[in-house]
């Protein structure tokens, strides 16, 4: 337990060793140096946590215990650039580190003072765009701290939210700040944020629950998982203050199991602030009392929704049920419940310690502040970014993402995952807001942003999602249950070059019915990729229907193999390769393929050195 | 001590865990899903033997335990093979030819989505977004992360395990 002067003396304490990762220089005589490595799943998975016991190693080896630390942080961002590795206070960021470029960087860096400019010169224009039109709110500590050590977030103004709200405000001070924020909801409604706590802290009851979700269900996003891994005291923080604002004293965050990073630092962050008595019973010496526990998902994607989420965490099946009741009035166990997403709750504690009108500030009329956005797909800086809202799909795709590899146009985005739509390239200067992606025809939904190029066939993609939620559908609902099966089915002929135009009709149609009779947003939005598809790529679907044909030479039925003789330099290698005997040809002169014993399994393609097999 | 009494060990050892896991949920408020999640972790799967255990010690019929333990697809059923290969179908992974990597490992193991092989060496599944989007596509062999794979890799990655 620690008092609020302790915590203010262990910030003081702490900050000051940590100030040279804000761009201070160490004075000359204590050459003092924060190796910072990237240890989000993206850098893990290409071996970070190898980079760190190595520079340990090499670092005692050469006596620099005492003044080189190694710190493992969240995700940085660029993730297409991993591992990175960052050397502070020279500000140098070292790119596609790999675990023998170690002792270089140990060395010539760290031993010698001679930056190893091999490793950070290469992408540094590549590194200034991607952060250039950044502006970090909900990320404001990923990669900057070590999601492992309290007294690093503290330092950084942790917890002082907290000790204001409880020391100074009332809960209704609390939520009205909130409310004048403008914050809504980042998990996808974007429901305002205050407005949803005074619903709760209006109606008595005895008990009262704050769940954050970190069910992320969107298939190709990972804001909150890097949120969660890089900086969770962020995301307890702001439960606690919202806990006080509706009057709870117990909250759960449901966080996929997948995810084992994030909960094991979710849990070491949880204990730590219990140790320092920031949860648990009389916080700060306030009078209030609040606890975190964790819940594990278990893969079903329909628990994201909130009623689901809550029969889930009461050890149910995940099925969502009829509002209202909304859970303000009775959610978890019948009793007054509010839901947050993690990003939503990453920007509380800034709003709270810099005002409302700062956060009211930034943004557009009707979306305040920022958004953070797992890019990928077919661009060339896949990973996180956060960017005011109202930054164009332009600046995102061209000046943050660096655009799209191999000379290849861009085609279309995608936003909001299986609930979304696609945003085609003649929309691409739209700025990004709630209000102006759903007149698009797609939605904001969690944050994640699937770039993709004439290579990609709308169709198909359409047909993805379907099969996503065809799968995920929890039955309850017939619409839901039933309809989407429908709506794939014919997708799916479609693709088989089987299709008729009156097919589309009758998409469409499914498409209304499922979209005003199902029971929750799952099937509502379930449609949404096949209307947006259809709106701005029809002429995608009358190319399958009527000519048989796959523009962008994906759907397997619909393309044929080919060898084209300009390139073909006749190495043979297809033909050694072709399990099926369907290549033939002399050496040294061009092949072809027999597209009667051709079966499409791609092989040939992969293998060509020459770009010879084609796919039309 | 002899091998029989070393497996005894063993098997004792795992009963005081499952009694553990059980007497540690059991009292709680929607206790039901934790203790699936530890009895998986620690069988690998949940063998219906479990099921019956579960019941009776925490008094929760069976039809219910199975309707959850059904309803969650991280909740496996059946026994995992030695290494698990996950193959991530996540949007970004999918645009970059996650379905044909798929295809081709299912071609390559003669296998099914969800099964494994008979030799119990390998079992496969489809997984969303592993938050390697930047590598994509991803699958992930047990802990172990292969990005940026092309169809040409697949067979020389499965070989890497013996
Ligand atoms: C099918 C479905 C899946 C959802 N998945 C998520 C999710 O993964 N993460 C999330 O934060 N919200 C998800 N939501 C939205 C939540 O129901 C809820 O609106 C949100 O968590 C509220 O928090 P917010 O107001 O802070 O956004 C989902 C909704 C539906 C209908
Ligand atoms: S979509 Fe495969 S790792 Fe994100």
């Amino acid at each position: 337990m620690k008092t609020n002067a302790q915590i203010e003396e262990i910030r003081r304490d702490t900050f000051s060793e940590l100030i040279i990762r804000k761009g201070r220089k160490a004075d000359a005589e204590t050459p003092v140096k924060h190796v910072m490595v990237c240890a989000g799943t993206g850098c893990t998975s290409s071996n970070s946590e190898e980079i760190i016991s190595r520079l340990r190693v090499q670092i005692e080896k050469h006596g620099l215990g005492e003044t080189v630390k190694v710190v493992q942080t969240g995700c940085l961002g660029l993730c297409a650039k991993g591992p990175i590795v960052i050397v502070h206070p020279d500000d140098c960021m070292y790119t596609m580190v790999t675990p023998e470029d170690v002792s270089e960087i140990v060395e010539s860096h760290l031993v010698g003072g001679t930056p190893v400019t091999r490793l950070s010169e290469g992408d540094s224009q590549v590194v200034k765009d991607f952060f250039n039109k950044q502006m970090r709110v909900a990320l404001r500590n990923c990669g900057l701290i070590d999601p492992e050590n309290i007294d690093e977030y503290i330092a950084f103004d942790g917890y002082k939210a907290l000790a204001a709200v409880l020391s100074e405000m009332s809960p209704s001070d609390v939520i009205q700040t909130v409310k004048t924020s403008g914050l809504r909801g980042r998990g996808g409604a974007g429901f305002s944020t205050g407005t949803k706590w005074e619903f709760a802290s209006k109606n008595e009851a005895e008990r009262k629950y704050v769940c954050c979700n970190a069910d992320e269900g969107d298939p190709g996003a990972f804001m909150d998982r890097s949120i969660l891994e890089g900086d969770p005291h962020s995301v307890i923080e702001a439960m606690a203050i919202a806990g006080y604002a509706i009057g709870s004293n117990q909250g759960y965050i449901y966080v996929r199991a997948e995810y084992p990073i994030a909960v094991h630092r979710l849990k070491i962050a949880i204990s730590q602030a219990r140790n320092y008595g920031l949860l648990g019973r009389n916080i700060l010496d306030s009078g209030f009392d609040f606890d975190v526990d964790i819940r594990l998902g278990a893969g079903a994607f329909v628990c994201g929704e909130e009623t689901a989420l809550m029969a889930s965490i009461e050890g149910k099946r995940g099925e969502p049920r009829v509002r209202p009741p909304f859970p303000a009035e009775k959610g978890l166990w019948q009793e007054p419940t509010i839901l947050n997403n993690v990003e939503t709750l990453a920007n509380v504690a800034p709003i709270l310690l810099n005002g409302a009108e700062w956060f009211a500030d930034l943004g557009t009329l009707k979306s305040k502040g920022t958004k953070v956005f797992a890019i990928g797909g077919k661009i060339a800086n896949t990973g996180l970014v956060e960017i005011p809202m109202g930054t164009t799909l332009r600046e995102i795709v061209y000046e943050i993402g660096g655009g799209i590899p191999g000379g290849k146009a861009f085609k279309a985005a995608q936003t909001g995952g299986p609930s979304g739509g696609c945003i085609p390239a003649k929309h691409i200067d739209a700025p990004i807001d709630y209000e102006s992606l759903i007149e698009l025809g797609s939605m904001m939904g969690s944050g994640g942003l699937i770039v993709m190029d004439e290579d990609t066939c709308m169709v198909d993609i359409a047909k993805f999602f379907l099969e996503f939620t065809v799968d995920e559908s929890c039955g309850k609902c017939t619409p839901c249950r039933v309809g989407t099966r429908m709506m794939y089915d014919i997708l799916d002929k479609i693709t088989q070059g089987n299709g008729t135009e009156k097919d589309l009709d009758e998409l469409e149609r499914y498409a209304r019915v499922i979209t005003k009779t199902s029971l929750c947003a799952l099937g509502q939005t379930a449609p949404n990729p096949v209307l947006s598809t259809l709106k701005y790529f029809r002429e995608e679907y009358i190319a399958h229907i009527k000519e048989k044909r796959c523009p962008a030479g994906v759907c397997k039925q619909l393309i044929v193999y080919a060898i084209d003789p300009e390139k073909c330099t006749g190495c043979g290698l297809c033909k050694k390769n072709c399990a099926f005997g369907a290549i033939s040809g002399e050496k040294k002169a061009p092949h072809a393929i027999d597209p009667e014993k051709c079966v499409k399994c791609g092989m040939c393609l992969t293998k060509c050195k020459f770009g010879a097999v084609t796919t039309k | 001590m002899n091998s029989n009494g070393c497996a005894r060990d063993m098997i004792d050892e795992e009963n005081a865990r499952f009694e553990g896991i059980t007497s540690r949920h059991k009292d709680s408020k929607g206790g039901l899903i934790p203790i699936l999640h530890e009895v998986q972790e620690l069988y690998g799967y949940l063998p219906d033997s479990a099921f019956v255990r579960i019941s009776k010690t925490c008094n929760i019929p069976l039809s219910e335990i199975y309707g959850v333990a059904t309803f969650y697809s991280f909740f496996s059923l059946k026994p995992k093979g030695k290494y698990e290969i996950s193959v991530c179908m996540g949007t970004a992974c999918y645009v970059k030819g996650a379905g044909r990597i798929l295809d081709r490992i299912r071609e390559e193991l003669d296998i099914d989505v969800g099964d494994c092989t008979e030799d119990g060496k390998f079992s496969l599944s489809a997984c969303r977004c592993l938050g390697a989007c930047g590598l994509a596509p991803v699958i992930k062999v047990n802990e172990q992360v292969h990005g940026r794979l092309a169809l040409a890799d697949v067979s020389e990655v499965l070989n890497q395990y013996e």
